[in-house]
């Protein structure tokens, strides 16, 4: 047994041994993993059909109804009159699979946000809205970025569907206790460079698998001064450097942003929920497997130039030189880029801005204080789907919606939309793509399309201009580049 | 799940690195509510053209792929999303060991659900593997190891208990339903402290 979390010792703990210790049901053992309770399992359509199926068919009920909260995002509809049903949806089945998340919260007693619902949304936007995600609690999705609920200080991680019938029966996880690595970041993001840079930057210096095997703890002056989306943020994208869950210990502005939310503890609950969160911290003296230090004040605004979220650079940056890399080669040729070619300049057809990695308020006014008054670039296309009612409701009271039709995009229902091109809303053969997603794998957008990873801001810009261009430039009130 | 203790196949070689989940199966095809018939889809984007057509140049659509249970694949296998698809759609392709330096965590949990055996192997192992296409290999599940046509054997870290679930095809929701009283009881404390 690993002495560093035997309970008859008094060692310092790291915040992820300490939430995870508070749900063990059986620990581990050489032969067994440990049996983990889980508090909140959030449920979408397209991970849970097969899950229900499996409790149909040995006959079982969902153990805690109360504790499951369901909601459709993934293959919804954007299209406002699709989701209304003034037309029929036009991926048929998506459809099917929609009705079927239906029967299947009726039938198991599950609360469900559906199309109708004021409430509905992305499921990792809508969790922390309703205050249901909070601080030292184990959350679980058929959902890899589950791992934005860890902006919280909660254990959360995405899951497969046949854990996800597990735990709809149980409410438990057979799991083994991962490694644990820190992630300081020491200092402070620069004007125009964003949470999306620093994670983005993160990842370039591990590598997509650099966090396999951990739950990462992202500390430091740079992640303390982070607001809660910006956290979100951060933490969305642990899953891109191999981590299945990421962890910022909460403070006061976790607790500033949980009070008086829907699910939030009220009263004395609170004051007693919030005394025992403040102790959710790591120790000092508390040891982590693997230590990595970065420095916000050097971090640029980024962008990736190749197929999964670690070939990213500075945004002034070349394509990096790898002779002999043939996986390299093979991303670039997919991505019609050439090694040593300069990104900045670079023609794009399409902006997204949406998504459970950019898909909130903050990230949308981002996004407009650079469109306000202005018009997108000719031939590009931009999308704007807020990541749920909540977020569309709170933009349109503050008028940004006016400020994205105006400058020519298109403001769409919320879901996951163009991060994955499930519902149809798909980026086009070749066409470049300047996302503010999670995501650039082959096709990932709809097949042939290439995607480039970077902020709200970055995206905005890009639309303005039409090609890539530094987010820096346009805030230090520099004319951006020509048509 | 059915029992699985060997493993006996020619391999097939996908060396590139990272191949993520959306590559083993692209999302357009989650929209299906069962799990069957998801071999056809498997790495889709590379086994077909746009009209639908088997690309000639690609692995799985060369005769020497037929009947092979073992995928050798470069560093990094199965990143990316948390898609269980991934797995079922290996296995009906036919598919019932990855072998690689490095498999993602998700994707290694779900396989280890579905009869599929993650095989991490040490970089020389590899390097043979990824040069010698087509060869021979065997999978012992109980002992955890791996045979070279060579004669060459070499272990690989399998969790005791997935071995066990492999080894006598159980799935592991039977053993955690068996604690039901003991989950009970931690709730009846842990609710007070985290209520739903």
């Amino acid at each position: 047994m690993n002495t560093r979390t035997d309970p008859r010792r008094s060692e310092p703990l790291t915040l992820f041994e300490k939430v995870w210790k508070q749900h063990e049901v059986v620990p581990q053992t050489a032969d067994t993993p440990a049996i983990l309770y889980i508090d909140l399992h959030l449920i979408h359509e397209v991970t849970s059909p097969q899950a229900f199926s499996l409790l149909r068919s040995l006959d079982l009920k969902l153990r805690r109804t109360d504790r499951t909260l369901a909601t459709m995002d993934h293959s919804t509809p954007t299209d406002p009159d699709e989701i209304s049903g003034r037309v029929p949806i036009k991926v048929e089945s998506a459809a099917r699979q929609l009705k079927q998340l239906e029967v299947n919260c009726r039938e198991f007693g599950v609360n469900l946000r559906g199309l109708g619902s004021d409430q509905r949304g992305i499921v990792h936007v809508i969790g922390p809205e309703l205050g249901a995600t909070q601080p030292g609690k184990t959350i679980v999705c058929g959902d890899s970025h589950t791992a934005t609920h860890g902006a919280f200080g909660a254990l959360a991680f995405g899951i497969g569907t046949t854990e996800v019938g597990h735990v709809l029966a149980t409410q438990c996880l057979l799991q083994r206790r991962p490694k644990t690595m820190a992630i300081e970041v020491s200092g402070r993001l620069g004007p125009g460079v964003t949470a999306k840079d620093l994670i983005l930057a993160i990842i370039g210096r591990i590598g997509v698998s650099g966090g396999t095997g951990h739950v990462i703890e992202y500390r430091g002056t740079a992640i303390e001064a982070l607001s809660m989306e910006e956290r979100m943020t951060v933490c969305n994208m642990s899953i891109e450097a191999g981590a299945r869950a990421g962890m910022i210990a909460p403070d006061d502005t976790t607790f500033a942003y949980l009070k008086g939310r829907q699910y939030a503890p009220t009263g004395a609950h609170w004051d007693a929920a919030v005394e025992r969160w403040r102790a959710l911290r790591t120790d000092p003296g508390a040891l982590f497997d693997e230590i990595v230090h970065i420095d916000a004040d050097s971090i640029a605004p980024m962008i990736t130039y190749g197929t999964h979220p670690g070939m990213v650079v500075p945004i002034g940056a070349a394509v990096p030189q790898r002779p002999g890399d043939a996986a390299h080669a093979k991303s670039l040729a997919y991505m019609g880029l050439q090694e040593g070619e300069e990104i900045i300049g670079k023609a794009i057809q399409v902006v997204f801005l949406g998504s459970c990695t950019n898909g909130r308020l903050s990230d949308l006014k981002q996004a407009a204080q650079v469109l306000k008054g202005r018009k997108i670039a000719p031939g590009v296309r931009m999308l704007v789907v807020p990541g749920s009612q909540q977020v569309k409701r709170e933009a349109e009271a503050i008028g940004l919606d006016r400020i994205f039709i105006e400058a020519g995009a298109e403001w769409r229902e919320p879901g996951c939309s163009m991060c994955l091109g499930m519902n149809g809303d798909l980026v086009a053969k070749g066409d470049y793509a300047v996302s503010t997603s999670n995501r650039n794998f082959e096709g990932r957008q709809g097949p042939g399309a290439r995607t480039l990873l970077a902020s709200p801001a970055t995206a905005a810009v890009a639309a303005l201009t039409g090609r890539i261009t530094d987010p820096r430039e346009f805030l230090a009130g520099a004319a951006p580049a020509a048509h | 799940m059915e029992p699985l203790r060997t493993i006996e196949s020619r391999t097939v070689v996908l060396a590139t690195t990272n191949i993520d989940t959306d590559q083993i199966i692209p999302a357009r095809f989650l929209t299906t509510t069962t799990k069957e018939g998801l071999g056809k889809q498997l790495f889709a984007d590379w086994r077909y053209d746009a009209a639908g057509m088997p690309k000639p140049d690609f692995i799985l659509n060369q005769p020497a792929a037929a009947g092979c249970e073992i995928l050798v694949a470069g560093r990094n296998f199965g990143c990316g999303s948390s898609r269980e698809h991934a797995p079922w759609a290996l296995h009906d392709y036919g598919f019932r060991a990855v072998i690689s330096t490095q498999i993602a965590d998700i994707f290694r949990n779900n396989a280890l659900k579905n009869g599929v055996v993650p095989v991490v192997v040490d970089k020389d192992t590899h390097l043979w593997l990824l040069n010698n296409p087509g060869t021979l290999v065997r999978i012992d599940v109980e002992s955890s190891s791996l045979t070279l046509p060579t004669g060459a054997r070499t272990g690989f870290p399998l969790e005791p208990f997935a071995r066990y679930c492999l080894l006598n095809g159980i799935d592991e929701l039977g053993y955690i339903l068996k604690q039901a009283d003991t989950i009970s009881r931690f709730e009846q404390s842990h609710d007070q402290i985290y209520p739903a």
